[in-house]
This record gives structure tokens, sequence and C-alpha cells, in this order.
């Protein structure tokens, strides 16, 4: 790891103006990614500002919808009893994730800064358009089993790795920062891009902006909600593929859902053509294949990964299934 | 247990330590010849912040296994380093140093973290608790009776993170089941494949209702 100053802040402005006046400068929270990137030299910045002192750590309902501070302790969110009540997709989601040792030390502004775990991005002797833009993609003709099949560029193929953020797109979240240039409001489904030809780019924040909050609006999805995670192992690894399923079902029938896939894209994948499908239908297995199908449409798929053509929509049709049915 | 000489001051070099110091020099020296951007940061300097120059330690004062100390480290020092490389608490282990195999679990105010993917400079004013800070003189915590009894090791490199999650495991109310206690503790990888009997120790614990 490279020597760098660190400076400790109190407020969302002091953090920005600490950060905004070095070249190469990070903010650090819980630091269960950037360290690890930062010992292998993945990750270089010269200067970390440390934010854990602002008090942005508060779960709390405000009017219509739920307000989660960005320091907030992903074991906190998953454990917190009014986000089990009203947004339990959310919880499981959480809990699906890393381990309890790094969940009470990730927080969720972090876990949305999440790099990806692409093999050739983590190795250094490897070319990656993300890590050394213009180097080349390793994975694009390499070992792509965990790659993406949607939303790909011939710059980069990776997935995002995040669990909680495949349920905050489902959810409609939104993203509330603060900048040089003031607050802003961006839309989950904005706040993660896709890689096109600057894979170096995960999300649409600006230079020195910082996360402060997510809102979460306070919707008809807290009993029929499912959040499956298909890993290599039972637990504490990366989804090979992952389902977040939110339905309102009134007398068998889907008067709403929600619907996103994660282990798909260099994004959370939001599947809005699938919800369309399954909404004023009847909860049954011909409903949920049929969205499953479209929610496949357009896929594309590499040497090692055209396995989750099958995967995904089978992940799909049984994430809907647990939720019409909650255990 | 304690570091006695003060990190600011030159070092009155035993022959025994010279070693050890020249690989701290030289690796800084590497860290200057890689990182020329930084000198010329070096000299910012921001009131009302505390700022740590790339090349300055920073005080820091933690209380660990109920000892208040008062610590110089530099910035990129993870805590688990911290434990056993300053303080000789080589207790906790470092098995993958990425994160990966919770060998380096560790308790902050309570709660299990990573020493090894955190760095030791964020924990001003905080309660570390490692696992020789469990016992009380000969009397050992009733989890590592526990894991003595249910034989819950062989080679026992993994044993103080399991120990250190498996108290924090019942403390969060994590493990009710068989199937909660395999979940959550995920994050301590054991090779040795001694997980059915340490699922028996922390069941016999839980079941025994002591207030951990």
């Amino acid at each position: 790891m490279i020597q760098f100053q660190y400076v400790r802040t109190s407020t969302p402005k002091a953090a920005v103006d600490a950060v905004s006046k070095a070249q190469n400068a990070r903010f650090i929270a819980g630091g269960t990614n950037l360290v690890d990137l930062m010992k292998r030299d993945i990750m270089k910045p010269e200067k970390l500002v440390d934010i854990n002192n602002i008090p942005l750590k508060g779960i709390e309902q405000q009017g219509n919808k739920i307000v989660i501070g960005a320091l907030a302790l992903n074991s906190q969110v998953a454990d917190n009893k009014l986000v089990q009540e009203k947004l339990p997709l959310l919880s499981q989601s959480l809990n699906a994730g890393a381990s309890a040792q790094i969940r009470n030390m990730a927080t969720v502004g972090g876990n949305m800064m999440q790099r990806t775990r692409c093999n050739y991005f983590y190795d250094t002797a490897m070319p990656c358009n993300k890590r050394e833009p213009g180097s080349g993609c390793g994975a694009l003709e390499g070992f792509n089993r965990m790659h993406a099949i949607f939303g790909t560029s011939e710059k980069c193929i990776a997935v995002h790795p995040s669990d909680m953020c495949i349920a905050l797109v489902a959810l409609d979240a939104t993203v509330v920062t603060t900048g040089p240039k003031g607050e802003r409001r961006i839309p989950f489904s904005e706040f993660h891009r896709l890689p096109g030809d600057n894979p170096e780019k995960d999300n649409n924040l600006m230079e020195n902006e910082l996360i402060t909050a997510v809102e979460i609006p306070d919707n008809a999805f807290t009993r029929n909600v499912h959040y499956l995670k298909i890993r290599d192992r039972a637990s504490y690894a990366f989804a090979v593929v992952s389902v977040a399923a939110a339905l309102h079902i009134e007398n068998n029938t889907i008067k709403d859902a929600r619907l996103a896939m994660g282990g798909v894209s260099h994004k959370p994948w939001r599947l809005t053509g699938a919800e369309k499908a399954l909404i004023g239908k009847p909860a049954s297995e011909e409903t949920f294949r049929n969205a499953a199908n479209i929610a496949m449409e357009g896929a594309k798929t590499f040497k090692y990964n055209a396995f989750k053509l099958k995967l995904g929509p089978n992940t799909i049709v049984q994430a809907l299934k647990n939720a019409a049915e909650p255990v | 247990m304690g570091d006695n000489h003060n990190p600011d001051q030159p070092e009155n070099e035993s022959f025994a330590e010279s070693r050890r110091n020249f690989l701290k020099n030289s690796s800084l020296l590497t860290a200057i010849a890689v990182t020329p951007g930084v000198v010329a940061k070096a000299a910012e300097n921001d009131l009302g912040e505390k700022i740590a120059s790339a090349f300055e330690k920073v005080p820091l004062k933690m209380e660990i296994n109920g000892v208040k100390q008062q610590l110089s480290v530099e910035p990129r020092v993870t805590l688990l380093d911290l434990l056993r490389e300053q303080l000789n608490l080589t207790g906790t282990k470092k098995g993958c140093d990425y994160g990966q195999c919770g060998a380096c679990t560790v308790h902050v105010n309570g709660q299990r973290v990573l020493s090894c993917l955190s760095l030791a400079v964020m924990h001003e004013g905080q309660k570390i608790t490692t696992i020789e800070g469990l016992a009380k003189g000969d009397q050992l915590h009733p989890m590592q009776e526990a894991f003595i009894k249910h034989d819950g090791f062989q080679c026992g490199y993994c044993t103080p993170g399991q120990i250190m999650s498996a108290i924090a495991c019942i403390r969060e109310g994590h493990a009710e089941n068989e199937a909660d206690i395999r979940e959550f503790m995920s994050g301590n990888i054991c090779r040795c494949g001694a997980y059915p009997n340490i699922v028996d120790a922390i069941t016999e614990v839980k079941n025994n209702g002591q207030k951990l």
C-alpha cells in the first residue's frame, strides 16, 4: 500500500472540501473494499478523507419515504425494525451479502461504491480497461463465467457486485448526494452506469460528490418479497445470479410488481418489461415463466457464461414463487 | 502490553531491532520513490482538521483489552498489523489479509469486525477486544471452554477469529438454530473443517444463556 495523507472530517461540507483540495483523494467509510484494493495497489489514493464522524447513520420514516443515512452500517439496516417491517426485501438482500463482520463495517454509501470483483480487474498483471483505461479487457476472451450478459461493451463485461443495490433499484430508491455544487437527488436506476467506452467510471457521481442518504418510498411491498441469490457456496460468496422480487397480490392477482437482477450487468439490472408482464395476471408459475422469458430478451453471452441464459430465468421464477408464498 | 518507545522520536536501535527497522525504512523509501505526488502535497495543511501528512505518524488513543493506549501509527497501518506488530498481541491471526477468511476478527465497541480491512487510525477513541482480552486471569471465557470441550478446532489457526465471531453471533441474536449459526458464522473459514464442532460449541454457550 502506498503512503497517503489521512484527514478526519465531521460534516459533509468539510468532507467535500477536504476531498476537493487534493488531486487523487477518496472518502473512506467502512473501508472494506477500498482498503482491500489499496493493499493490492489497484486503487492508490494519495489522500483519504475519513467520513465516519459525520452524523449520517439515521434510519427513519419521513412522510411517505424511509430515509437511510449513507453511513448506516449494512448490519444496522438489515436488523432495523422499521426496515424489516416496511422494506423486508432490503433486509434480505443485505443479509445475503458479505459476512457478519463485513456488514458490521460496510456502510450503505460504501456498498453502492463497491468496485467489481472481476478477476481481471483484481489481477494487476492482466489488462483491464476499468483499472487501466486503454489496456484492454482480459475477461472478453478469458474466463468469463461470472460476467455480464446485459449491457456489455467491447471495453468491459464486468458485473456490479452488490446485493443491496439490486433490492434498492427494484424498490425505486433515490440517492441523495452533496457536492461542490450543492445537494442533488439521483434515481437509483441512474446512479450506476453501463461500461460503454469508459468502464473506469462505475457510476454517475460527479467529482468530489458525497452520498449522504438513500430514500426509499414507503411502498406496498411488505409481505410478498424475496431476494434469491445463487452462488458457488451456501454463504459468503458473490452472486452468480441474484433476483430481487416484490409483488403486491390481491385475490391471487398481481396488482403491482418489482423485479431486478444481479450478477448479469455492470449496473443493478431492473426488469421493467418483465414487471409489466406480471401486472394484472394471476400469481402462477405460468405468469412467472412468461415474465422470466421476457426478462432475458437481449441477453448476450460469452464463452463461459451462456449457462446464465438458463440460470437467470429459473432464478427469476423461483424468486417470484418464493415471493408469492413467503415461508 | 504496550509499545513504550515514542514512534516520533529517532530510535535508539538495539542490534536485535536493526533488521526490522531496516525493513521498515527501506519500504518507506520505496513508497517515496513510487509516489512523488505525495511529497509535494505533504506540506499541505488545514486548520481545524486533523491532517497527517504522508510521512507523519498519527497520534491514536484506543482502549485495547481494557488498557488505555496512547499510540502513534502511520495512516496505512491496519488494525491487525497494529495489534500484532506494535502491541505484540499475536493472538489475532493474519490469514488472507484481504477480508476473505475471518481469522483476524476482533471486537470494536463490542461489534465483530475484520481487523485486516480496517485502518487503525479509523478507531480513534474506540474499545478493541481481542482473543487475549477474553479470559479473566486463569478463568477462560465460556466460549473458549466450549471450543475445548467440543473440539472446535484442529490446527487452531482460525480459532481466535472463530471465538470472537461466535461470541458476537450470540450477542447479535443470530444463533437461534443451526442454520442461523452456520449463516452468520460464514465469514470465518476453517480449512480443517471443524464446523460441526464449532456449531456445537456455540449452541451450548447459547443454551446456557450466560451474558457474554
